[in-house]
């Protein structure tokens, strides 16, 4: 046991939980403003899966990594207008809407992805960049300051993010629609529109969410490579009670302890490898059981209509 | 002219879950075009392997039941206003628990055992089940996101289990290690209908529980309360009805539903427990009992076509190499079409509301007596 927490341990459990936490980030940030305006949705799963696949097709027929990422934006973008399309206009139960967009998502990436590509395919994507000076610094170097452009963009989505959400009009939008729907319509904020705009923006997130999965992290498309991946983000908005950085602390938390895991299993601790599997999603259910609601938006996964109260 | 009006809406309500699987089924016509795969061959395929002859009718039944009795717990949930998405979770607790019951008791007689191996597999989906209804209605957690992370946690339980204690002796003294239980006792099977197919009595039992389940929701306090509180927490409450325990209720009896289909998927198919053994079962229950529309007996006919289209995939695949991941795309896009033709249904019941005004004073939860 003492030989599992030395420093060089430390630090890759560290690293790793950085990298790890990236896709957890981009869907659970997009996710975040999706349910601030209300709108829950519940097929990030789907979307990841086709951004994820997308992106690793663009990337290997054309050689570029970045048109593959832009594919997996607009495969993202087009996913969040049918998921907003049918929750805003049609009205449809988000929960159960959710899940019909996640086997779709499912299924056409696997099929997608057997009939055009196949096993064993392989490229180098995104390589990690190292940022001068900040990058030489003893341990913190490496750990902090040497990881791919999609791992900096995370990060550097949540500040922004927050400054959306709280500082500029847009976000005021968002959350007044969020809140009280019927408010913001008597005050002709269109709620329509705001939620459009949220559930799209997710959906490109949630796309790009993918594409840090197959051109960065993993460098490779399976089938249900996510494994539920986008099911978590959805908990760590419930987690970070539906703010940005809150949703970071959630993710940091759940990386780490999945990098720890992945490391536990490495070093050959006495532990069953399916009990640290499962270590993750008990965390999960335990933190959703204590996490504060308080900052729930009242309108969540309530479809809204004008003359209704 | 009027009353012809009427009659056409009626039955186009009626027609909207089987538009919406034709629709499915042209949207990925489209996609198999594009694919350069001949829609009609793999299409054909399907059909062909699923009702073509006698092994794949059996069979297709045989894929209904699991659907079937999953369906019937989503229906009790969704009619109580709970979501559950744990139904793969549930059904792999209840084919763990089955298999263990089975295993741990072989001597006694067939007439018993096999009950009580699929009550214990019914009991321990309950309980998986339950555990996010208590959450809920203790604790505020949300049901959708404790049930998805409880399917996680059962497969990874399953996986530690037929590794470890569970797994078959057999496979430790050939050395080999493929995660599978120990056959089960023949006095715990579920016997064939149909000598050398896999039709089962089990396929007999989902029928009976439909039809109990119809009974159970519109004929007991218990199914009124848990349709009420469906319909209107609120109303519900008023009318004294403590929403979170038929809430909490309602889930744990789409899990005992749930495990109901795993210790049947053991006894009557497979016979041990083994990894995988639920193939996406929990989603395909959501989609029947949505093409259902939530109604019991709508759930048979849409378990057998459910089934069918899950029998044919996997013989679309070999025939003529079409991946059966396209069903999961087609049950997705049934699903979204189903729930997004929803607001016409509203629309037109607010309509007829407004039409038959005196109806619509007594409200929600008059309308769940009717």
């Amino acid at each position: 046991m003492s030989e599992l927490f030395t420093l060089p341990v430390l630090f890759g459990v560290v690293y790793s939980g950085i990298r790890l936490a990236t896709p957890y980030l981009y869907a659970a940030v997009g996710e975040t403003f999706a349910q601030r305006s209300g709108v829950l949705n519940l097929g990030v799963d789907g979307i990841i899966l086709m951004g994820a696949y997308s992106g690793f097709y663009v990337s290997i027929i054309t050689g570029n990594t970045w048109l593959g990422l832009l594919t997996a934006m607009g495969v993202g973008l087009l996913m969040g207008l049918l998921m907003a399309f049918i929750s805003v206009t049609l009205q449809a139960e988000q929960g159960i809407s959710g899940i019909g967009l996640y086997l779709f998502g499912l299924g056409l990436s696997s099929l997608l992805f057997q009939k055009t590509l196949g096993e064993g395919q392989a490229l180098s994507g995104f390589g990690p960049v190292k940022i001068p000076w900040l990058g030489d610094l003893p341990w913190v170097g490496a750990v902090l300051f040497n990881h791919s452009l999609l791992v900096y963009g995370a990060f550097l989505l949540v500040p922004v993010a927050h400054w959306v959400m709280y500082r500029t009009t847009l976000g005021l939008r968002i959350r007044a629609v969020g809140q009280n729907p019927q408010a913001a319509d008597s005050l002709g904020v269109s709620v329509a529109r705001v939620r459009y705009f949220t559930v799209t923006l997710g959906g490109l997130l949630a796309g790009v969410a993918g594409a840090s999965l197959s051109i960065s992290l993993v460098n490779m498309f399976r089938e249900n490579m996510t494994n539920g991946l986008g099911f978590i983000a959805v908990a760590l908005v419930y987690f970070g009670s539906w703010t940005p950085f809150g949703v970071m602390g959630g993710a940091l938390l759940f990386s780490f302890v999945n990098a720890l895991q992945l490391w536990i299993q490495v070093k050959g601790v006495n532990i069953p490898s399916d009990v640290a599997v499962m270590l993750p999603y008990i965390l999960t259910i335990v933190v959703l059981a204590f996490a504060r609601r308080t900052q729930q938006p009242a309108a969540l996964t309530k479809p809204f209509e004008r003359g209704e109260s | 002219m009027p009353k012809f009006k009427r009659f056409l809406t009626t039955y186009f309500e009626a027609l909207l879950p089987t538009l919406a699987v034709g629709l499915a089924l042209l949207i990925g016509a489209v996609i198999l075009l594009a694919l350069r795969v001949n829609p009609l061959a793999a299409y054909g395929a399907m059909v062909q392997g699923a009702l073509g002859n006698v092994n794949g009718l059996t069979q297709t039944v045989a894929t209904a039941t699991p659907l079937l009795f999953v369906g019937l717990g989503i229906c009790i949930a969704f009619r109580g206003g709970v979501i559950n998405i744990g139904g793969e979770g549930q059904l792999v607790v209840g084919a763990l628990a089955a298999t263990a019951v089975a295993l741990a008791l072989p001597s006694l007689p067939g007439l018993i055992l096999a009950p009580l191996v699929m009550l214990t597999g019914a009991a321990a989906g309950g309980v998986w089940g339950g555990i996010p209804g208590v959450l809920k209605a203790r604790l505020g957690v949300n049901e959708i996101l404790s049930t998805i992370m409880m399917n996680q946690i059962a497969v990874q339980f399953s996986n530690l289990l037929l590794r470890g204690p569970m797994l078959d002796p057999a496979m430790i003294n050939v050395g080999a290690q493929v995660p599978q239980s120990a056959p089960i006792p023949e006095s715990a099977f579920l016997f064939r209908l149909v000598p050398r197919t896999l039709l089962h009595t089990g396929a007999l039992v989902a029928v009976v529980m439909a039809v109990l389940v119809y009974i159970f929701l519109r004929r007991t306090t218990i199914g009124y309360r848990i349709r009420a509180v469906g319909l209107n927490p609120h109303a519900a409450r008023y009318a004294g009805i403590r929403a979170p325990v038929y809430q909490a209720l309602a889930l744990a009896l789409a899990g005992a539903f749930a495990g109901l289909a795993g210790a049947v998927e053991v006894q009557g198919i497979h016979h041990r427990m083994l990894e995988g053994l639920s193939s996406g079962y929990g989603f395909s229950g959501i989609v029947v009992a949505l093409f259902g529309k939530l109604h019991p007996l709508g759930a048979l006919p849409a378990a057998f076509l459910f089934g069918g289209l899950l029998v044919g995939a996997g013989k679309m695949q070999r025939a003529v190499q079409v991946p059966s991941a396209l069903i999961d795309a087609l049950q997705g896009m049934v699903v979204l079409f189903v729930v997004g033709s929803d607001i016409w249904v509203r629309y037109r019941a607010r309509q007829r509301q407004t039409q038959e005004a005196p109806k619509a004073v007594t409200g929600p939860v008059a309308e769940a007596e009717a």
